[in-house]
């Protein structure tokens, strides 16, 4: 990003500023949702809670996260290893795996709503909406980072720079932690 | 006694580390014009100078907006109309009588936008924005932030949070008025009061971007002093300033998240008809459709940000006044680990006593207990660092420059403001106390003056080397003396009306039979407030002229302290050592060491300082 970054790593740093510097962030978000599944816990305490199922989308969609963590992961491997085109072609797949997700978690939206639970309703079908979208938001800011990757595979002559390796590194480790919030958010419906 | 010789710029041409960094002259591609100069600046030293200023703003604002408040507290009867021109319609002068009287909506918005203005604009990205970057790179030797971009990202994402809130102040609604917490339902209903419609909006729309603006700012300030840190700097060699930057850092990165799940529930209740923190609420005689809300749930999750915030304020000032009072006693910093644990946990400690803030709004007292134990666990971290610095000063030879007097009137602040808290923690005496004006004199003391204090001792410290010329020592004293009293005359006397029950967050006493004999009190209170006002007044002309008139540095090194910033150039250019950057061979406070006055961290260990700690370890 800025060249100072580059320059001044020398001594202390086993970890790239800005991997640590996303870490940090991952950190952050991940108190975001820990204060608001926190306070499902505690709303759930106080009674007056609607129980219901979860959408069945939102177990699929579990797999359809995992499969674009490992898609994604093998599009870096052959990305290292030289295999333009399939660095090319999975990188595309766990794009439109992306998109499913997050189409799939509007439908399961919808069909929370066809059986009855609202969103302004029983808080127990509120924080369900807010949390899973709060989640989408997020993946948003993955997905665009997978188009940056995109646009880098498709525009840029193909070549293995260190700082190509950084930025497919720093998408990577996002996209995995969206993949791990979702597991754990999911867990914890499940479980709750 | 032995004399250590060293020629600073022969020690860091030879010692000091070649990263390179002059053969690109990519440093100027962000310092080619006065706008990339100045106004979009990846600079650290100029952002952190901008946060100051812009803070400073702020300041003035929040505290203009006490003087008002405290006017219709100290002169209930009077007639007010020489303010009218500003309030407009917010004060009304009855005709009859001549008596003026603020819209009591309104003083509920200046409340809160007094708290909402000087917690988050002033005392958290004016205090820890300015100094962390000013100070980190600077003193951890480096050339500049982990992410120059980012950091220019975090002031502008401040600058418009503050435009908003600004913005705020002009509608025709008013600002939010249900105080700087925002508790539901005045927040989480458009309908319930003036200010919480389209002023709350704005209140909300603000606080996240500042909060984008910290977690810009911090993820920047951890990233660089962990990563960055120059050849020889170990964690152990930092600055205490150094170390509360940091942790001040991680708490922000760690707490901030959690108002922003708050806020955004509220924002679902206000919008989208959800029921987080509503239930069974009646508007004007109208039933509500909300059901099941609880609004002690926002109160956790905003006082799980809310009391970290506090150390977040407090936490920079406390290094600050480690370092001011340890260059100025010419004495190391008394317990240096000491320190560096306690602020450790402090730290730890300020996440777990969130609900000594809801002691009285309905918890569990089973569940009281428990935090009532660990915010009284707080006074032995908080001890132990006034026990320091109060043995950093014992037998010092004291330089009474206007930042020591202020370093000095922290600790002085930090220990009658600290020793309310004790009271406070204790869930049976906030019967009595809640919500009266002991918890505002308490919380006024010990992190509202106290952390000005702090500031104040930063600025006057290291005004040297952010404009390159002293600040004027007479105003500079004046300025303290005038505060310190000033700022005990007005919050001490609150004890007394907290002790006797007197609410806050009421707009007159006169008409209460009980609270009227406390009017002259409330009188003196005011004019103790427009003095100490207009002292800051004095320090803030004294900083303006001082940038252009001031007197001029005419060593690198004008206050002989040892840390890395006193060894770049007076005017430092982007990237803050014209050659390497120097390698660190010592700790940060070795003043009056065998007899030597103080020898900076770049300075190699003697033979006989190596053998000695070959001995310690």
């Amino acid at each position: 990003m800025d060249l100072s970054v580059k320059k001044e790593r020398r001594y202390h740093s086993k970890i790239h500023p800005q991997k640590f510097a996303l870490w940090a962030g991952c950190a952050s978000i991940v108190m975001l949702f820990a204060a608001l599944t926190s306070a499902y816990i505690v709303r759930k305490a106080a009674g007056n809670w609607l129980e219901f199922k979860l959408p069945v989308q939102f177990f699929y969609n579990t797999l359809v996260i995992i499969i674009s963590s490992i898609t994604l992961q093998a599009s870096y491997y052959f990305f290292k290893k030289g295999n333009a085109q399939l660095y090319r072609g999975l990188l595309v797949v766990s794009f439109l795996l992306a998109l499913v997700f997050l189409g799939m978690q509007y439908s399961g939206w919808l069909s929370m709503e066809s059986i009855g639970v609202e969103l302004a309703g029983n808080p127990s079908g509120s924080f369900v909406y807010v949390i899973s979208g709060l989640h989408a938001a997020h993946l948003l800011g993955g997905i665009a980072a997978i188009i940056v990757a995109l646009v880098h595979a498709f525009i840029l002559k193909y070549k293995v720079t260190n700082q190509r390796k950084l930025r497919f590194e720093l998408t990577l480790t996002y996209w995995h932690f969206m993949g791990i919030l979702w597991i754990y958010l999911l867990l914890f419906f499940i479980l709750q | 006694m032995s004399v250590v010789n060293y020629d600073e710029d022969v020690l860091i041409k030879e010692q000091g580390f070649d990263d390179h960094f002059h053969d690109h002259h990519h440093g100027d591609k962000y310092q080619s014009n006065f706008i990339t100069t100045y106004i979009f600046s990846q600079d650290h030293k100029i952002i952190g100078k901008q946060f100051l200023i812009t803070g400073m703003i702020w300041a003035i604002i929040g505290a203009g907006m006490s003087i008002i408040f405290r006017l219709q507290l100290g002169f209930p009867d009077d007639s007010l109309t020489w303010i009218k021109p500003l309030l407009g319609k917010w004060i009304t002068v009855n005709e009859t009588t001549g008596i003026g009287t603020l819209a009591p909506e309104f003083y509920y918005a200046l409340v809160t936008m007094h708290g909402t203005i000087l917690v988050f604009f002033v005392l958290t990205a004016g205090l820890s924005g300015t100094f962390s970057n000013l100070l980190i790179p600077l003193q951890i030797g480096a050339r500049d932030m982990a992410s120059p971009l980012l950091n220019m990202l975090s002031y502008w994402f401040f600058f418009i949070a503050g435009v908003v809130m600004f913005c705020s102040l002009f509608l025709s609604t008013g600002p939010f008025a249900g105080g700087w917490t925002a508790y539901p339902p005045l927040s989480a209903l458009p309908q319930a009061s003036d200010g919480s419609g389209a002023g709350m909006t704005m209140w909300v729309a603000s606080l996240v971007l500042f909060v984008v603006s910290v977690l810009l700012g911090g993820v920047n300030y951890i990233t660089t002093v962990l990563n960055l840190r120059t050849k020889g700097m170990t964690m152990w060699r930092m600055p205490l300033t150094i170390w509360a930057f940091l942790i001040t850092a991680i708490l922000g990165l760690l707490s901030f998240p959690v108002l922003v799940s708050a806020l955004l529930l509220v924002m679902c209740d206000r919008g989208l008809g959800t029921s987080f923190f509503l239930s069974e609420i009646f508007v004007g005689g109208e039933a509500l459709n909300h059901v099941g809300g609880s609004p002690v749930l926002y109160q956790h999750l905003f006082w799980f940000l809310g009391h970290p915030e506090v150390y977040i304020i407090i936490l920079p000032a406390m290094g600050l006044t480690s370092e001011v009072l340890s260059v100025h006693a010419r004495k190391p910093i008394f317990g240096y680990k000491a320190m560096v644990f306690s602020i450790l946990a402090i730290a730890f400690l300020s996440f777990i006593v969130w609900a000594h803030h809801m002691f009285m709004s309905g918890v569990n007292p089973f569940i009281s207990n428990f935090f009532v134990i660990f915010t009284l666990i707080i006074a032995v971290p908080s001890a132990v660092k006034v026990f320091n610095w109060i043995a950093t000063l014992y037998g010092g030879n004291i330089r009474f420059v206007s930042a020591m007097l202020f370093a000095m009137g922290f600790v002085s602040l930090f220990i009658s403001g600290g020793l309310t808290g004790i009271f406070l923690g204790n869930a049976a005496i906030d019967i009595q106390m809640h919500d009266t004006y002991f918890v505002v004199a308490h919380f006024h003391i010990v992190m509202g003056i106290a952390a000005f204090f702090g500031m104040f001792a930063g600025i006057y410290h290291w005004f040297p080397k952010m404009y390159g010329r002293f600040m004027n020592e007479t105003l500079g004293r004046i300025h303290f003396w005038g505060t310190m009293i000033g700022a005990y005359a007005i919050f001490w006397p609150m004890h007394y009306l907290g002790m006797a029950g007197v609410p806050r967050r009421y707009y007159r006493f006169d008409n209460f039979e009980t609270f009227s004999h406390f009017s002259q009190m409330n009188q003196f209170i005011t004019i103790a407030a427009i003095i100490v006002f207009f002292l800051q007044i004095l320090f803030v002309v004294n900083f303006f002229v001082s940038i252009w008139k001031g007197k001029r540095v005419t060593t690198k090194n004008p206050w002989g302290a040892t840390t890395l910033e006193w060894t770049t150039p007076i005017d430092a250019g982007h990237g803050n050592w014209p050659g390497n950057i120097p390698a660190v061979h010592r700790w940060a406070y070795d003043y009056g060491k065998d007899g030597v006055e103080f020898i900076p961290q770049i300075v190699p260990l003697t033979d006989e300082e190596k053998e000695n700690e070959a001995d310690l370890h």
